[in-house]
């Protein structure tokens, strides 16, 4: 009751519909101590965003070979640089809502024909209105047969897409899927104007002024920016330092405002700095070891059940991600998805029943598990800890260190390694997340997890979510469909591992979001300096 | 014809021939890496259709021997091709061509290797002279001992220990060298200071020992002995006599640290953020980028035997022997 009042009385700070006086009277009035009244009233007042000043990024991805085009997107700099410069027709808010963004609102009554209503009177930095003509030039930009679009494949759902009118898109699905306004906020489908695809310019709150890749990108605010409370940097600079060490001394000397991915090995001496502040987010993003049901021997459930019970997750978490993230329990899906199935026991190292799956598997020999930190950091390591501890159910795995370079190429989701480490970014909705990878259709399903009962289960209960419009419906589904791959599932799902930024103290935000790094890669329309 | 100018046209034509060898080799070298663009640049999005796509538009079926000569042809004349990256087969195509991709780094690289070298070189060269001149002393073999610290450890320690004095200790220097074509020639050279300390910190000592080296070697020769007994002073026998002979293994070296200077960066590149050549060309490598690859090969390729002809050629105009032929 009393936190209600005083967050009442701090949102009417914040709007100034009462001063710091009266909020202050008030809050004592409520029954609390003066230095708390007081450091509340400058909570809110730094939460209030504020006009101004250069933001300096330095991100540790970007490559020479980036560009504009957001179809070959593919690292976290193009991200961030897409997000800035750029919209989308939805977009996943910070508290991990799916909101209208250039659509200010969509619908479908049947979950196969979406409608999107455009936003009016918003303007490309060149000056263009932005139209149903623009939405449809972008969207077969990653659709044609041609494309080279990293985005080709989760919009191939996609049956038609037609404009009714100069505000209004209509889009037509093979089949149902009503968490399809989630896979439009994807950052490689940027709304740009028509016939201009690649140059880069957008209708978001920062035009680029000047891009080098894998050197820097400069851009300052769009003055007719039509989203409000966003966009407060004056000028914005976003650099490409792929060396943790000089990112973190450009931060510490103060050459750069916010970095993202800081090397938690020295995480401890960051966090001694006084004016830098470590910023932690897990989300939907995990470390996976994907069987291949199709490779002898992960077709027998046993063997896959006894390499599941075999891993010490809370090992891995202490010495991989030193403690900057949780344990995974072999599904797809994390705390931050609305419908994580929270009802499934959390897997642990259990030596007794991975011997006892072992011996009913009737394996011998070594198994084979291929890494390379290509994978994800410290992803060798993860392999030879999870070897040690198999090793005290007596199951021999033997890790097989590939060459970091062609690892997704030759490595990864082939029938020639069964077993190798692998990452997911995770998706904001789960009916996405397995269309991605788990459904039999996918192409990137590494565990090949199709032809078992639970496999044939699991696919018609995902088309059904799709389709299903009642929520608690939907949760059932979806429930199901986890404890499935939980089950049955080749995934081998032991870690979600955090986003860890750090910031000078000099910059101010709301609640950080954590469906991608830098808080949903919209940090610099949403971040401000206080 | 003097002498001298044929052995210079000799070498010259010497050089051109192993430019020829070189661009077979790093052509073969470049086909025989694994892995292609499409699937590269996609990394784990890539799509088989996605990728036909990219190498079809590439032109990636023809022959190897055709695409050969289209790019030994093109080269010749000054044009290296068109990058892959920044394609697109249903939008404007926005890819850069090589020689724009590589001129502004090149000009970053040689703009830090000139920096490096204008302190590197007169300093090493003033250090040899002098250790020679008071060798065996505690002055020579406190500077051997510093320089040879240096060069022992890797360049990224020593980038680092400059950092953290003064970047990060003390504020003197950037530690991030981020320069663009639009900062100002004083900007660059403060934001390059650090990078271009290590790049002297690494190559001193061989460049200096070598200096020593040659010239010591020479001062037990018979006609040093005679000028010592013609009553000649021991800089005067150093800086006239031994010198003037010393020339050639000096040059050798110094062209080499330059031609590093040029080529062998990459680690200096990536701790001060530096925009130069070779991180290009490691990205390029990593993303199947074969134009750009085999563009900077090319140049590496052409500095190193511009250098080392170079300093063939000092060698032998600077021989006493091969000037005054009898």
């Amino acid at each position: 009751m009393k936190d209600k009042f005083i967050k009442a009385q701090q949102e009417k700070l914040t709007l100034g519909a009462i001063d710091r006086r009266q909020f202050m009277t008030s809050a004592i009035a409520a029954g609390i101590a003066i230095p708390t009244a007081l450091s509340l009233a400058s909570d809110a007042i730094a939460a209030t965003p504020k006009k101004g000043g250069k933001f300096r990024m330095g991100l540790g991805h970007g490559s020479t070979t980036d560009t504009l085009d957001s179809g070959t997107s593919e690292n976290h700099f193009t991200l961030v640089n897409g997000y800035t410069f750029g919209n989308h027709l939805t977009e996943i808010n910070n508290e991990g809502k799916l909101v209208g963004e250039l659509a200010e609102t969509f619908e479908s009554d049947d979950g196969k024909t979406w409608v999107f209503n455009l936003r009016k009177g918003v303007e490309f930095h060149n000056g263009k209105t932005m139209t149903s003509e623009d939405v449809l030039a972008s969207y077969e930009h990653h659709m044609g047969e041609k494309s080279t679009s990293a985005a080709k494949g989760s919009l191939s759902p996609v049956k038609s897409i037609k404009a009714d009118g100069k505000y209004k898109v209509i889009m037509e699905l093979d089949s149902p899927d009503t968490d399809f306004p989630y896979i439009v906020s994807d950052y490689h489908i940027s709304i740009r104007p028509a016939g201009d695809m690649t140059s880069g310019v957008g209708t978001g709150g920062y035009i680029v002024q000047s891009f080098e890749p894998g050197v820097k990108s400069v851009l300052k605010r769009n003055p007719n920016y039509w989203k409000e409370g966003a966009a407060h940097f004056d000028e914005v600079e976003l650099l490409s330092i792929v060396d943790p060490n000089a990112r973190q001394t450009a931060l510490i000397s103060g050459e750069i405002d916010a970095m993202d991915r800081v090397d938690l090995k020295t995480i401890n001496l960051m966090k001694r700095n006084p004016n830098i502040n470590i910023m932690q987010a897990t989300g939907t993003a995990h470390y996976t070891f994907p069987m291949r049901l199709n490779v002898d021997p992960f077709g027998d459930y046993d063997l896959r059940m006894a390499l599941k019970w075999a891993v010490d997750r809370q090992e891995l978490v202490d010495k991989i991600l030193l403690g900057y993230g949780a344990v995974g329990n072999d599904i797809p899906i994390g705390t931050a998805n609305y419908f994580h199935n929270s009802d499934l026991p959390q897997r642990e190292f259990d030596a007794d029943k991975a011997a006892f799956h072992y011996k009913k598997s009737g394996h011998s020999g070594k198994i084979q598990l291929s890494a390379a930190d290509a994978a994800f950091a410290g992803a060798v390591d993860a392999a030879q800890l999870m070897a040690n501890s198999a090793k005290k159910a007596g199951i021999d795995i033997e890790v097989i260190r590939e060459p970091n370079d062609g690892y997704w190429s030759n490595v990864w989701n082939n029938d020639a390694k069964g077993w190798c480490a692998c990452y997911w970014g995770g998706r904001p909705a789960e009916t996405m997340m397995f269309s991605a990878a788990y459904v039999a259709e996918s192409k990137w399903n590494d565990t090949m997890w199709k032809t078992t009962d639970s496999a044939v289960k699991f696919n018609q209960l995902v088309k059904d979510a799709r389709k299903e419009l009642d929520e608690s419906k939907k949760r059932d589904i979806l429930y199901e469909c986890q404890r499935l791959i939980y089950d049955d599932g080749g995934l081998l799902c032991p870690l979600f591992n955090s986003y860890v930024s750090a910031n000078s103290k000099k910059i101010a935000h709301g609640k950080i979001a954590a469906n991608w790094d830098s808080d949903g890669a919209k940090c610099v329309e949403r971040w401000w300096f206080a | 014809m003097h002498p001298v100018v044929k052995t210079v046209l000799e070498r010259l034509g010497l050089g051109l021939a192993t430019l020829f060898f070189v661009s077979i080799i790093i052509f073969s070298a470049i086909e025989m890496l694994p892995g292609d663009f499409g699937q590269a640049i996609l990394g784990q999005a890539a799509l088989p259709e996605t990728v036909a796509a990219f190498r079809q538009e590439l032109g990636l079926d023809k022959p190897a021997y055709i695409r050969y000569f289209d790019w030994a042809l093109g080269a010749i004349q000054g044009d290296l091709g068109t990058s892959f990256s920044g394609r697109n087969a249903s939008g404007a195509d926005r890819s850069a061509e090589v020689v724009d991709k590589i001129a502004p780094r090149l000009w970053n690289t040689l703009f830090l290797a000139s920096m490096a070298a204008l302190i590197a070189v007169p300093l090493s060269l003033i250090l040899g002279i002098l250790t020679a001149l008071y060798r065996n002393s505690f002055f020579d073999r406190s500077v051997n001992t510093a320089t040879l610290t240096t060069i022992s450890f890797p360049e990224f320690f020593v980038a680092y220990i400059l950092i953290l004095f003064f970047a990060s200790l003390n504020q003197i220097f950037p530690s991030l060298a981020n320069v663009d074509p639009d900062t100002n020639f004083g900007e660059r050279i403060y934001r390059t200071a650090l990078p271009a300390f290590t790049l002297t910190l690494v190559i001193v000592a061989h460049m200096m020992r070598m200096t020593r080296a040659a010239i010591i070697n020479l001062l037990a020769s018979p006609y040093i002995q005679m000028a010592k007994l013609s009553g000649a002073s021991q800089t005067e026998i150093i800086l006239k006599h031994a010198l003037p002979n010393a020339w050639a293994p000096i040059a050798t070296v110094i062209a080499f640290n330059l031609a590093y200077l040029v080529v062998g960066v990459v680690v200096v590149e990536v701790v001060f953020v530096y925009p130069g050549v070779g991180q290009l060309m490691v990205d390029a490598v990593r993303t199947r980028d074969i134009p750009v690859v085999q563009g900077c090969a090319l140049i590496f390729a052409v500095t190193y035997i511009l250098l080392n002809l170079i300093a063939d050629i000092i060698g032998i105009v600077t021989n006493p022997r091969l000037l005054h032929p009898k």
